[in-house]
């Protein structure tokens, strides 16, 4: 029942967050140099002169800037993200169609990063000082200063244009006509090398906050008080030590959503994936803004959501959060 | 040099290294126009000559014939330029709402938290993006992008050190002496705090880097500087025939972002111990 | 006159080393010792001693390899405990030896139930039924009177008192009934009659089942009340051995008699003060409530500090505010220095009605300063001594030259070289910093000093050096002084006055011979009672302190 206040009150300050920003998009069409309109009907659309006019009565662009607002504000809340001109569709649409491939590609490469990354960050741990420790530790290093990009154009070079080994473009092999198991086996070959590329950075993030949290948590008291016990090694490992220091790791995770999700247009991108991020670039380069800014709201949605659930898990694993 | 800050920091070899590259590459950026051989945007030679093959050219050349290392050169002066100096101006925002929300508490801290949020909560290159898309793309746009994204981490971790500090029986002692409130931030409190700042500092710059870089693939660099993330972004379409217009650029940013990244081990690692000798 | 009981634990000649750049190459110097069944041996012994490390050593919880013993015997029923194995030692630890630690508050996991961290002694080694296990544990949360045992076991942590942690302590020490039980200081960390509690616990529960206890400990009053054998360690080395009785009462060492002698008393050995009339300081009614913020769904919490508190304090006068934690001497301490703001009665400083918050400060225009509890967080750390000192007049508006020259002159007051001025103050140690504390409170010219908890953190030696100081300082300035502790040993050597605190209230005040010697209010008397205290005061020992 505390747990349901707890968190009735973080949703509702999670649509405040999104209609906060909301308010910022609207603030960015307005700063934009140039004429507001033309900033939301973007390139393709500014030269038509019907679609301007029917976009300014729209926005009520001759209004005062409060009611502005209110009319921008009613439309999110009614989903109403605009029209892109160039694609000829609404943005809403254009973003739900590619909402499930970057849902996909996230979902896994989260999964992946937590999964290897804890494991390879509690091994290095354990074996703090050892050449397993030192490798581990190197090879995060090097993955955490690798751009998202160039990893993915090397992982393409290497697995797609050398070896062939894995497809790397798209969602899936086009024109197949491939459907139920096959059609799954064929999405999760394409799916392999985007998720792992996107995987790998976050990967050396929780594996060195992994690494560092079980050292610390390894010198507290209680662990102390476990020895004296005489509780096994193993034992020790798993029930003190890392049930503490997988708190700042859930912590770290719900942090990093955010900039997974930012990288996922980099990594969309590169391999073509039909997700929001490849929209987003593709908005980019025809200079469509509604399109651009009803994306970013999207992504931001999707980000305020994935914190809720993070903090939702967090409250599970830490019994001393007081809920009420 | 002999200081215990350098003792510690010299005793962690990777810092030592990352050191070395990070002053090789700064010496490269200052250096930049009179080292390289080749305006970067001049079409020297003819396109996609692999490297090693010609003389003067050792990195081999683009789709428009354009010189790989005399582009890397100076894409090292602009991804060293934006990264300081957005770094700097995060910086200033930073620490100035940090402390504020630390020092005075309450309402304020309150306040100040909940607007830090909102920009947490937004995936912060998907708002680079947007930032730099529509008030166009110019270094000064892309500064003020990723200063504006990168600022609440320091603000957070600024309130955090100065909440403590503000605690501590030497800062109330400072109170009963009667010091203004300034000069207690100033003098008293920030110093105390400098140490974790600095280790964020160069962690900042390396993500700036990044972030630079990944803007400018996306083709939101500014149009007039050749930057590694622009090079890595144009050999995106040609990757099957010059696969070297992709690596050295990539290599150079993993070798900076190493660099910065092992300094700041380092510097971490030396200004550690606490003076008084006990751990905080 | 029966065959002499083979002891239970027998350390010979026992060396421990220090890692290199330590300020001393072995931390413990062939240490004998040892236990027999059915008795409590305590090691005593200052910060340093080594005391802590024998403890560890037998446990085989020393953190190798930089500390390691090098030499000696650890005969644990005739076997060497430093000849076995690890897998060897885990077999012994938590069930033939039992060993439970100094600071309750973080001893136990917080994220596992009680009942868990309980049972994980079953766990690994005996295998139990998990219907018998639960019995089990029930009756061990019970033997160590610990209240409803039911609701404790499905409970974390988080929810006890650092007593009622400490007593889940020595519940998972005992679960197995060990016939040896080591306790590191158990009770530093604990509030005095806690304190009293738990050593009667203890006492008990070694009674009942012959356990023998080797007892770490700082405080002689604690030996008096549990010891039947005392050792005493200085530096690493034990300089005295022998029945607890006859050491307390006739000691041979030089450092036994002058840590026996540095403990205070509890006894005012003052001039009595002049009539002089001035009231420096008056409160009356003072009022304080904590309130913890409410969020949305959240209702706040109101704690009450201070109900109603009223006494006054004349020039030279000494007035000691007594209580345990959460008794709100502390709080009522930093709203008379004007660092914490009251919710409502009066505090009047030399007649003047004291307004609130930065006012109150700016009005006492630092004449009302305080030397706090921590020694090392009390100091800048990147301030030189000098420049903390003078600090406090320069931003009162004297001349940089003239408070330099102050600060120099109070270092030579309160015993450092002139040279301490362009030091840090991580070259000092505790004492000396505490007495830096004094010298930067003494620039400002005070006329009331407020010190809250300024020894609780000494060593005792230590501890009566910076006592001495304060008396010196105190008859030298003619100082109104409110000293705040939870010590009624320091506080009957030092006040006048006893103001005595329960919960926010003021329960009992009066003079000090008065309250120690006939308290009238229930908690006063439980208190007294629970300091740990040499049941015959030595009085052949003269006060003068080394």
């Amino acid at each position: 029942m505390q747990r349901l206040q707890f968190m009735l009150a973080r949703v509702l300050q999670g649509l405040v967050a999104i209609m906060l920003i909301a308010t910022v998009n609207f603030m960015l069409v307005r700063a934009a140099p140039g004429d507001p309109v033309s900033v939301l009907a973007g390139e393709a659309g500014a030269s038509d002169a019907q679609f301007v006019a029917q976009l300014r009565t729209q926005f009520g662009l001759d209004q005062p800037i409060t009611t502005q607002l209110a009319t921008y504000l009613g439309k999110v809340v009614r989903l109403d993200l605009g029209f892109s001109y160039r694609q000829q569709q609404p943005v809403l649409k254009l973003i739900l169609d590619r909402l499930p491939a970057t849902l996909l590609l996230t979902g896994s490469a989260f999964a992946l990063s937590l999964l290897f990354g804890v494991t390879l960050g509690a091994l290095s741990a354990r074996r703090a000082g050892t050449w397993v420790d030192s490798s581990i530790t190197v090879i995060a290093l090097i993955f955490y200063a690798t751009p998202l990009y160039w990893l993915a154009l090397m992982a393409v070079l290497v697995f797609t244009v050398q070896l062939a080994w894995l497809p790397g473009f798209g969602f899936s092999t086009v024109g197949s006509g491939l459907t139920g198991f096959a059609l799954a086996w064929d999405i999760a070959q394409h799916l392999v090398l985007p998720a792992l590329t996107l995987a790998l950075f976050y990967m050396a993030v929780y594996a060195r906050m992994t690494r560092a949290a079980m050292l610390d948590v390894a010198q507290m008291d209680f662990v102390k008080t476990a020895r004296a016990k005489g509780v096994k090694p193993g034992r020790i490992l798993r029930a003190h030590v890392l049930r503490n220091a997988l708190l700042p790791v859930v912590t770290l995770a719900g942090i990093q959503a955010g900039g997974m999700i930012g990288g996922a247009v980099l990594t969309e991108t590169v391999f073509a994936w039909p997700g929001i991020g490849r929209l987003m670039f593709d908005a980019l380069l025809q200079r469509d803004y509604s399109l651009l800014l009803g994306a970013f709201l999207v992504t931001a949605a999707m980000a305020v959501l994935f914190n809720l659930i993070t903090d939702f898990v967090y409250t599970l694993v830490d019994p001393r959060i007081e809920l009420t | 040099m002999k200081s215990p800050f350098w003792r510690r920091f010299t005793r962690n070899k990777g810092a030592v290294a990352g050191m070395a590259v990070l002053l090789l590459v700064v010496v490269v950026a200052l250096l930049g126009p009179w080292i390289a051989t080749n305006d970067p945007w001049g079409m020297v030679q003819q396109p996609f000559l692999h490297p090693w093959t010609e003389p003067g050219f050792a990195l081999g050349t683009d789709t428009l014939g354009r010189d790989i290392l005399s582009g890397m050169i100076y894409g090292a002066r602009i991804s060293l330029l934006i990264g300081a100096v957005s770094t700097v101006v995060a910086l200033l925002i930073g620490i100035t709402l940090g402390a504020i929300a630390g020092y005075f508490g309450g309402l304020v801290d309150a306040a100040l938290m909940r607007f830090t949020e909102i920009f947490q909560a937004v995936p912060s290159f998907a708002l680079a993006i947007v930032l730099v898309a529509i008030f166009q793309p110019s270094v000064g746009s892309i500064v003020a992008a990723i200063a504006i994204v990168s600022w609440p981490p320091v603000a957070r971790l600024v309130r955090s050190e100065f909440l403590t500090l503000r605690q501590r029986d030497f800062v109330q002692a400072a109170l009963l002496a009667g010091q203004s409130t300034p000069r207690i931030i100033l003098t008293q409190i920030l110093p105390n705090a400098m140490s974790p700042i600095i280790v964020m500092a160069s962690l900042m710059v390396a993500t700036a880097i990044l972030l630079e870089s990944s803007l400018s693939f996306l083709g939101l660099g500014d149009p007039n500087q050749m930057s590694w993330g622009y090079m890595v972004g144009s050999a995106r379409t040609v990757l099957r025939q010059a696969w070297w217009m992709a690596l050295f650029p990539g290599l150079a940013i993993v070798l900076t972002v190493l660099a910065l990244n092992l300094v700041g081990e380092g510097l971490s690692d030396g200004l550690n111990t606490r003076l008084d000798g006990r751990t905080k | 006159m029966s065959v002499a009981a083979r002891p239970v634990l027998d350390i010979t000649g026992l060396s421990i080393s220090l890692p290199a750049g330590a300020d001393r190459a072995l931390a413990v110097e062939r240490a004998s010792l040892s236990v027999l069944p059915g008795q409590t041996l305590c090691v005593v012994g200052e910060s340093g001693s080594g005391k802590s490390m024998i403890a560890n050593a037998v446990m085989g919880l020393l953190p190798r390899p930089q500390v390691a013993p090098v030499a000696g015997q650890i005969l644990f029923e005739g076997v060497d405990l430093l000849t076995l194995t690890e897998p060897q030692m885990r077999e012994l630890r938590g069930r033939r030896i039992g060993m439970v630690f100094q600071e309750p508050m973080t001893a136990l996991n917080p994220v596992m139930r009680i009942g868990e961290q309980i049972g994980e002694v079953f766990d690994a080694h005996v295998s139990v039924p998990a219907a018998e296990k639960r019995r089990r544990i029930l009756a061990a949360l019970a033997d160590v009177g610990l209240p409803e045992p039911e609701l404790l076991i499905d409970s974390y942590p988080f929810r006890l008192s650092g007593g009622q942690r400490q007593r889940v302590m020595i519940a998972c020490a005992l679960v197995l009934e060990p016939v040896l039980l080591i306790c590191d200081e158990p009770t530093t960390a604990l509030d005095v009659t806690t304190q009293a509690q738990i050593l009667r616990l203890i006492r008990e529960l070694q009674q009942r089942r012959g356990t023998a206890v080797l007892f770490i400990t700082h405080d002689f009053g604690v030996v008096s009340e549990i010891a039947d054998h005392v050792v005493v360690m200085q530096t690493g080395q034990v300089v005295e051995a022998g029945p607890a009785r006859r050491v307390l009462d006739a000691p041979q060492h030089p450092y036994t008699r002058k840590l026996i002698a540095a403990i205070p008393h509890g006894q005012a050995q003052r001039a009595t003060p002049t009539d002089d009339t001035l009231r420096v300081l008056q409160v009356q009614d003072l009022c304080k409530t904590y309130r913890s913020s409410h969020g949305l769904f959240k209702r706040g919490r109101a704690v009450q500090a201070a109900k109603n508190i009223s006494f006054e304090l004349k020039r030279g006068e000494t007035l000691g505010l007594v209580g345990e934690s959460g008794s709100g001497k502390s709080s009522v301490g930093r709203c008379l220095v004007g660092l914490a703001p009251f919710d409502s009665g009066r505090i009047l400083f030399k007649g003047r009605n004291l307004s609130q918050g930065a006012a109150f400060r700016r009005e006492a225009a630092g004449k009302i300063q305080m030397v706090f509890q921590d020694p090392y967080a009390s100091l800048n750390p990147r301030h030189r001594v000098g420049a903390a000192i003078a600090g406090g007049p320069i931003a009162q508006g004297i001349g940089k030259a003239e408070a330099t020259a102050r600060a120099v002159e109070l270092l030579k007051l309160v015993g450092l070289a002139a040279d301490a001025a362009e030091r840090y103050p991580h070259e000092f140690s505790g004492g000396q910093r505490q007495r830096i504390a004094i010298a930067r409170a003494l620039a400002m010219q005070p006329e009331l000093l407020v010190a809250d908890e300024p020894v609780s953190a000494l060593d005792v030696s230590v501890q009566a050096q910076v006592l001495a100081l304060f008396a010196q300082v105190r008859e030298q300035f003619q100082l109104a002084m409110v000293f705040i502790t939870h010590d009624l040993r320091v506080a009957g050597q030092m006040c006048d006055h006893l103001a005595v605190m329960q919960r926010g209230e003021l329960v009992e005040y009066g003079a000090t011979q008065q309250v120690l010697n006939d308290p009238q209010h229930a908690y006063t008397r439980q208190l007294i009672k629970a300091v740990p205290r040499l049941t015959q005061p030595p009085q052949h020992l003269t006060m003068a302190v080394a």
